[in-house]
Order: structure tokens, then C-alpha cells, then sequence
């Protein structure tokens, strides 16, 4: 066997004897090289957190724990986030209640019904709904959507005049733009990611488990509910759990559909903010403690969502380990 | 085939009806569910090229600078957005995505098992959920206030959005290379750093390059990181690095609240730009993957 | 997490479960009756368009343990799982000639394959219990054909477990998850489970090639106490096994179209087990028996 010849440009030739242990400086410059974007990743998290939280620190301070009040108003320098805050969560719900059953549909239509051939044409529907950006959703949402939404708003509500729960769920105000219909749009956005990641967790279900419930003359049904759920069920409640925190965090059509207005009310067709929408609405004429207060809203947001992230990862981690062994 | 004597005769029809209802309401629900979102997305499709393209012209994509809202579609165009948009997402472009795949290389290549790999694998998962406003805040924090608005400033918060995302689809294809390969490679007396460039990276360049377009498809069209990176102006800014900029999202957003009819007509018109060029990248990267993807044919 | 199994006596006989003895009485006068469950004539399996198994025409007899024995590739497993429209499930697949099951035409119109599964059960290679516990497990069929009364439930469960003989290792722990099973026990639980529906023919898939040798003679005695009331058909590439269970043995081999290069399965020689082994007609039956092929 000839010894091949190095031909590393990084090294000096005559310098890397074959048989030496010294690896050739190209090389180790690359590992580093590449070791360092891998660190980048931490870097940059810790500087987001870092630089987002000293931005924010004046409003933290001067508002201690009144960061939590309803009570918003730049005029009297007092900025209480929790007007915003119930329309993050709000939406973000109705998000979940309307795209969760959607996208497991979905995700079994494309791995349990539609035979392999068929599956694209679907698949690209998906990866289309994907790919449209947030503005366009806004855009089509505050000029077309949330008007024609109005009408059916108004009829709903008027049915329902005088019921007890659903009236002040679903009864007047009543607005195009309002917290529901920004959670319509959400849902509509978060669909594609929650479709794939189940689609991705009911992929790894084993042939033989759905072979064994076909065996027992099971139903395609039945054998979903028998042998798929169990087998996903932690992967779906984390991919759930990720489109949560995307819905949570989503911005620019929310802002254009909500309706820029912070109230905490339980009526879900009437106007209502979030926190991601007020800072984009609001920070081109913000400065001093105001924008040290959207800042700050930014830094709850960012929070919350590494928080969904990390118990999202944490269960599906779980259940895939429970799953090989009780 | 002899009938026996004294069999009973075997129904086997059917089982009980409300299972076979059941398995029907079951799979009709589920065709129902795509409908309920290919409708909506065929109707926002519809709307945007119907009302954009009646404002779409050679003007409209080169032409500038954007009027001022109440002047009535035709007059001015939106080719500083279009350049915005296509200069700071290609700059984000050519920032993100080696660092991601050099990122990408570590963790698969280089990192095993160790508790680094471990946890940059973890937090680049991590990173990509965090909020796009998140990291246009951030940009703003730590550059912006020093250093002003900028082209750049927009392209390191697309660049910011778009690193985990590279690294993640970057780490799955390198995954898939099989180890025969590397091994090929090292018989021959390569270094690790050879082995992985010349080897393992062509043989994952069809899903690298696919997800990397995705990811970059998905930054031309956000807005909050540049709401808070580029203060959105209206004529041409050729100089990326510094100086207000413009983008084709950013135009949108500005113009969707406006009540005059010509403001709209041109936010669709830019709608319908950009949902061009994320489809062009989409339809690209799915070639790629289809045409591309084969480790020893 | 796994659970060890009990250890046995050293003798090659294999003492007979307890659990066991309070069979019906049909054992202690086991006299099949000789009427035909299965008939088939001049069955061809194609996937798409390769013809993986031709020609195959057989009878198999109620009461009875039928064997499939092979060298791999000859299209055994593929002709058992048309017994139970199991290919149903894999594109392309299509049956030609004619299956009956008792009378009636297997593939004939009007005919639900969920219908025919639950007559005609069937038992893997690999054990596959659910992962629900082991009550859900077993439980499962009865539910999905309607049963919902708990207390014929727990009957049901508690019978099939004892005809499985895992009655007695797991009745403390109904409750835990099939998952944590011994490989032996995982397949009892999944023969139970197939029991519970109370099916008339069991097919088994090389039900003991992924287990060792202790858990493989339960289960062959399993088989022996459960054949006066089922119908078995079972598909091994252990020979010694199938001259252990077997009142019947169909050898099937390849025969291969030099032309297209295509292996397309074959039955060759089909009769009591006894003749099979002792006397074979064929020289393909002779050569694979005497260990000379396969």
C-alpha cells in the first residue's frame, strides 16, 4: 500500500510526518472554526436575553410589580402589561381550540388514508400555507377577511342576546378586527408546523403495531385509536405545545387584525392588543420609559416562549423514552 | 371445492353499522379539515394576484421612490422595496447559512456525544422558537442604538432568525450521510476537515441547499425584525451597510392601515411580489430535493 | 423491566401449565372432525405485476395444525396472510383463482375484510403488544366489536390469558403495560389478545423464531391444548417444529424464470406431516427435509 501524499494546503510541507499524532493546522483551524458557529447559537441567546433585559430594566424598576396591572398609559407614564398579555393568551388559545384538530386530520389523512402517490399534491398545500408570509396574512386579514367576518360577528351576536355563557362569549361588541379573528389567522399560520411535526411523530409508530390491530379486524379507525394515539401522543402534545408557543409569539398579522385595543373583556369578537402587536404598532414613536416598557414586553414574550419551548422538548423526550419499556 | 355437510352458512359482511359509520364520519372529517384549509388559502392566493396584479408593472418593480399614500396607484413604484428586499435577505442570506452549516458540521461532525454538541443541538432547537420581534428588539438593542439603522442591522436579525433554522435542516441531511462514506474517506488518508468538505457535505448539498432556501424564502417575507432594524424610508438606499433602508414586507405592513385606495393597491401589488419570490425559492428547493437527493446512484 | 421466565425442570417434556388444566372437556377427546375450513384452488398472488406466488391449490381441515414450511423467498408468509386478506394492505397486491373459508368466497363481492379478520386472527413474528396495559390489551377486540360490559370484560381477559397459560404470571398486574413484557410473554399476550375475539382460525407467522428456546416449547404447548378448538395454520422455518405441532405440512419452494430473473413461490408437496418427512413424494420435498437444500 503507497503512503498517500497529504496534499493539505493549510500545512507546510514536510511538516505533518504521516504517522504523527499532530493533526495538520488546517484542520484543527476548521474544527474551531466550527465549533465556534455551534457556540454562536449560545452566544447570541445569551446576548438576546442580556441586552433585551438592560433595555427593559427602567421599566422592571420603576414599575416593580405593577408590570402586571391593566392599568397602560403612556400619558401618565404608567405601563401595566396585562391587558396584552390576556390577548397573547386569548389568541394564542383560540389558535390552538381551531388548528390542533385541523392538523392532526391532517397528519393522519397524509400517513393513514391518502395513499403514498396522492400525498404530494397535499403536502405542497401545506408547505404553500406555510410559506406565506405574516403581512400577507395581515394584509388580506384587515382588508378583506376581518369586514366580511363583521357581518357573520353581528349575526352571531344578535342570535345570542340574552343566553347566559355564550352571550358574553360570543355576544356585542362586536368588531371585524378582534381578538377572534386574529385567532383564526394564527391557527391558519400555525397549521403547517403542527401538521408536520405529527405527521413526523405518527411516522415513527411501527408498521407491526397497526399490522397487529388490522389483524384483530380492526377498522382504519379503530386501529388509529388502538395503536397510533397511544404510540404519539407524547410527540403530539409537544408539537402542540410548539405551535403554542409560535401562535404566542407570531406578530405582524396580529397586529393589523386585532384591533389596537387593550381591554380584558371575555367577549372574544370585540377588539382587544397583544404583546407582540403593540410593540410593532407602537415603538416608531416611542422613547424613554415607554419604549424601555415595550422592550420589556419583549423580554416577557421571549420568556414565555424558551419556557413553552423547553417543557415541549421535555415531553417529547419523555414519552419517547416511556415509550420503548415500561 | 366440496361444501360440507351441516356447515352453518359464514356471513361476512360488513361489521355492525355504527363502527362502519364511525370509520366514515372518521375519514370524512379528516378530508374536511384539508378543505378548511385549502379554502382560505386559495381564497388570501386569489385575492392577493387578482387585486396585486392590476398593480404590477415594470414601473411598479424597478421604479421609484414610493409616493407618499394618498397619491393614487400608478404614480411611483416599489422598486426600493423590492431591492430592500432582495439585498438584506441576501445578505442575511450569505451570513446565515455557511455559519449554519458550519454549525451544522459541528454538532454531527465533530461534537458526538460530548456536552457541548449537546447542548448547542439543544438551543439551536430552542432558538428556533423564539419570536421574530424577539430578535428584531434585540438587533435594536445591541446594535441599532450604537450604530443606527442599517440594511445590515436588518440583515443580522433575518440572519439571527434564519441560523437555527439552517442548522437544524443542515444536521438532519448531514445525519443521513452513511458512515461507509466517511470511512472511505479516511482510509485514504484525509483529515477530518477534508473528509467532511469534500465528502459528507456534497453528499447532503441537495437537502442543505433546499432547507437552506426554505429558511431564506421564510425571511423575505418578515417584518417585525425590521420594523426595529431599517426604518422603513421610501427611495432607493444601494448601500447596505448603513443608512436607512426599505423592504418589500415592511411596505406592506406600512401600508395596510392606510384608508386610501391607492396605498392599498400597491401593498397588494408588493403582497404579490414577495409571495412570488417565497413561492420561486419554495418551488426551487423542492426540485432540488426531488431532482438532487441520491448518495450513490 | 423485562421479567425473567420461570425456570423450568431440565426434562425435554415440558410439565403441562397448571393453568391449563381447567380446560374445556373437548381435550381429553380430541377427534377433529375432517371438514375443510380453508379450500383454495389455483391461487396466484401478484404485487402488481410480479407474480410472487403461483398456482397454489390446498385444503386445510378444522381442528387441525397445519404447517408452511420453506426456504425463504418460497411465498409462505405471503400465502398465509392471504388466508386473512392481510395483503389487502400492501398496494398493488391482488389475488387470483379462488379462496373459500367454510363455503364462502374470501374475495368474493360484498366481502368486508374486517369481517374475515375477526374470524380469522392472526399471530406475528415479532410479538407486537400495544402500548396500553395488559388488560387493554387483551381487552381491545371484544371493545371494538361492542362489548362494553366490564364485568364480561374481565371474564374475557381472564379466559384468554389462561388459554395463552399467561394467566398466572400477570393477573397481579393487569394493569401495566404490555411494553414490559419478556419476549415469551409478549407473544403469549398477543395470542391471548388474538383469542379474545373468539375467532375460529388462528394463523401464525414464525410465531417462535424471535424467541429462545424455553419460550418456544410454552408456546408449542400452547398450540397442542388450544388446536379442539381452533383451527391453526402456521408458517416456520424451524423443520423440527413443525414435525413437533403439525397433523399437516405443505412444503413450498422457488422456482425461478432464468429469463426475467424473477423468484416466484411454489407448493410443492402438501400431505400429513408424517408422510411428509418420512416418505416425500417430490425430490424438491426429499432434498429440503434431509437438509440438503434451504
Amino acid at each position: 500500500m503507497s503512503a498517500v501524499a497529504q496534499a493539505d494546503p493549510a500545512a507546510p510541507a514536510g511538516s505533518a510526518h504521516p504517522l504523527s499524532h499532530r493533526r495538520p493546522l488546517g484542520d484543527r483551524l476548521f474544527a474551531i472554526l466550527a465549533a465556534a458557529a455551534g457556540v454562536l447559537v449560545l452566544v447570541i441567546l445569551a446576548l438576546i436575553a442580556a441586552s433585551t433585559s438592560q433595555q427593559a430594566s427602567s421599566w422592571f424598576s420603576t414599575e416593580g410589580w405593577s408590570v402586571f396591572s391593566v392599568d397602560w398609559n403612556p400619558g401618565t407614564n404608567s405601563f401595566g402589561a396585562m391587558s396584552y398579555v390576556y390577548g397573547t393568551v386569548i389568541t394564542a388559545a383560540i389558535a390552538i381550540i381551531l388548528a390542533v384538530p385541523v392538523s392532526l386530520a391532517i397528519a393522519l389523512l397524509l400517513t393513514e388514508v391518502v395513499p403514498r402517490r396522492w400525498a404530494q399534491p397535499i403536502v405542497y398545500v401545506i408547505d404553500l400555507l406555510a410559506v406565506v408570509p405574516s403581512v400577507v396574512w395581515g394584509l388580506w386579514g384587515i382588508l378583506v377577511f376581518a369586514p366580511w367576518l363583521q357581518h357573520i360577528y353581528a349575526s352571531i351576536a344578535s342570535g345570542l342576546t340574552g343566553i347566559p355563557v355564550l352571550d358574553s362569549l360570543f355576544g356585542a361588541p362586536v368588531s371585524g378586527a378582534s381578538f377572534f379573528t386574529a385567532g383564526i389567522i394564527l391557527a391558519f399560520m400555525i397549521t403547517p408546523i403542527v401538521t408536520s411535526l405529527s405527521r413526523e411523530v405518527i411516522a415513527t409508530v411501527p408498521a407491526i403495531d397497526k399490522e397487529g390491530a388490522y389483524a384483530l379486524g380492526a377498522t382504519r379507525w379503530e386501529m388509529i385509536t388502538g395503536a397510533v394515539w397511544p404510540h404519539s401522543q407524547g410527540g403530539i402534545v409537544g408539537a402542540v405545545m410548539l405551535g403554542l408557543g409560535r401562535a404566542m409569539g407570531e406578530t405582524i398579522a396580529v397586529a393589523l387584525v386585532i384591533g389596537a385595543s387593550p381591554v380584558i373583556t371575555s367577549h372574544l369578537f370585540a377588539a382587544g392588543y397583544s404583546m407582540p402587536a403593540v410593540i410593532a404598532n407602537q415603538f416608531g414613536e416611542a422613547s424613554g420609559e415607554f419604549r424601555s416598557a415595550l422592550i420589556g414586553l419583549g423580554v416577557l414574550l421571549f420568556v414565555i416562549t424558551i419556557a413553552i419551548n423547553l417543557v415541549a422538548r421535555g415531553v417529547v423526550e419523555r414519552s419517547s423514552r416511556r415509550k420503548r419499556g415500561a | 371445492m366440496t361444501a360440507a355437510t351441516g356447515q352453518p352458512a359464514v356471513d361476512l359482511r360488513e361489521p355492525a353499522g355504527w363502527r362502519r359509520v364511525k370509520n366514515q364520519v372518521a375519514t370524512t372529517a379528516m378530508w374536511v379539515a384539508f378543505a378548511a384549509v385549502l379554502v382560505p388559502l386559495g381564497f388570501v392566493l386569489y385575492t392577493v394576484i387578482s387585486k396585486g396584479a392590476s398593480a404590477i408593472s415594470w414601473t411598479f418593480l424597478t421604479g421609484g421612490p414610493i409616493p407618499p399614500n394618498v397619491l393614487p396607484a400608478g404614480t411611483g413604484g416599489m422598486g426600493p422595496a423590492v431591492i430592500g428586499t432582495l439585498e438584506i435577505t441576501g445578505l442575511a442570506a450569505v451570513m446565515a447559512v455557511p455559519l449554519g452549516i458550519l454549525g451544522a458540521i459541528y454538532v454531527n461532525e465533530y461534537g458526538g456525544n460530548r456536552l457541548l454538541a449537546r447542548v448547542v443541538r439543544f438551543m439551536a432547537d430552542v432558538m428556533t422558537g423564539v419570536p421574530s420581534i424577539v430578535m428584531g428588539l434585540f438587533i435594536f438593542s445591541i446594535w441599532v442604538l450604537h450604530f443606527g439603522y442599517s440594511g445590515l442591522a436588518g440583515a443580522f436579525a433575518l440572519g439571527c432568525l434564519m441560523l437555527p433554522v439552517v442548522i437544524r435542516s443542515t444536521e438532519e441531511m448531514l445525519k443521513l450521510v452513511p458512515n461507509a462514506l466517511r470511512e472511505g474517506s479516511y482510509a485514504l488518508g484525509a483529515t477530518k476537515a477534508r473528509v467532511t468538505l469534500t465528502v459528507v457535505l456534497p453528499a447532503a448539498i441537495a437537502g442543505t441547499v433546499s432547507g437552506s432556501l426554505l429558511a431564506i424564502a421564510r425571511a423575505a417575507g418578515e417584518t417585525a425584525p425590521l420594523l426595529f432594524t431599517i426604518l422603513t424610508v421610501t427611495s432607493t438606499n444601494a448601500n447596505v451597510f448603513s443608512g436607512a433602508n426599505t423592504a418589500l414586507s415592511a411596505q406592506i405592513f406600512a401600508n395596510a392601515t392606510q384608508p386610501y385606495l391607492g396605498a392599498q393597491s400597491r401593498a397588494w401589488g408588493a403582497a404579490l411580489t414577495l409571495i412570488a419570490i417565497a413561492f420561486i425559492l419554495l418551488i426551487v428547493a423542492r426540485f432540488v430535493t426531488a431532482r438532487f437527493t441520491r448518495f450513490s446512484s | 423491566m423485562d421479567q425473567p421466565e420461570p425456570t423450568v425442570a431440565t426434562s425435554t417434556q415440558l410439565p403441562k401449565p397448571a393453568a391449563l388444566q381447567a380446560a374445556s372437556p373437548q381435550d381429553e377427546a380430541y377427534a377433529p372432525s375432517g371438514r375443510p375450513v380453508f379450500d383454495a384452488k389455483g391461487v396466484s398472488i401478484f404485487y402488481s405485476s410480479f407474480r410472487a406466488v403461483t398456482d397454489v391449490s390446498l385444503t386445510i381441515y378444522e381442528n387441525e395444525i397445519t404447517a408452511f414450511i420453506g426456504p425463504s423467498g418460497c411465498g409462505k408468509t405471503t400465502v398465509l396472510r392471504t388466508l386473512n386478506r392481510m395483503n389487502d394492505l400492501i398496494p398493488g397486491a391482488r389475488v387470483e383463482g379462488n379462496v373459500h373459508y367454510r363455503g364462502a368466497s374470501l374475495y368474493g363481492t360484498g366481502v368486508s375484510p374486517i369481517a374475515v379478520r375477526r374470524r380469522i386472527g392472526m399471530v406475528f413474528q415479532k410479538p407486537n403488544p400495544f402500548p396500553k396495559s395488559i388488560y387493554d390489551n387483551v381487552a381491545y377486540g371484544p371493545r371494538i366489536n361492542g362489548q362494553r360490559n366490564k364485568a364480561k370484560l374481565d371474564d374475557i381477559v381472564e379466559h384468554s390469558l389462561r388459554q395463552a397459560a399467561l394467566w398466572d404470571e400477570v393477573k397481579d398486574r393487569l394493569n401495566k403495560s404490555g411494553l414490559g413484557l419478556s419476549g415469551g410473554q409478549a407473544q403469549r399476550l398477543c395470542i391471548a389478545r388474538t383469542l379474545a375475539v373468539e375467532p375460529d382460525v388462528v394463523l401464525m407467522d414464525e410465531p417462535c423464531s424471535a424467541l429462545d428456546p424455553i419460550a418456544t416449547g410454552r408456546i408449542e404447548d400452547l398450540m397442542h391444548e388450544i388446536k379442539s378448538r381452533y383451527t391453526i395454520v402456521i408458517v416456520t422455518h424451524n423443520m423440527q417444529q413443525a414435525t413437533r405441532v403439525s397433523d399437516r405440512t405443505a412444503f413450498y419452494s422457488v422456482l425461478r424464470d432464468e429469463k426475467s430473473d424473477t423468484r416466484t413461490g411454489v407448493l410443492v408437496e402438501y400431505g400429513r406431516t408424517q408422510q411428509i418427512f418420512e416418505d416425500p413424494q417430490d425430490s424438491r420435498t426429499q432434498a429440503y427435509v434431509t437438509g440438503r437444500m434451504g
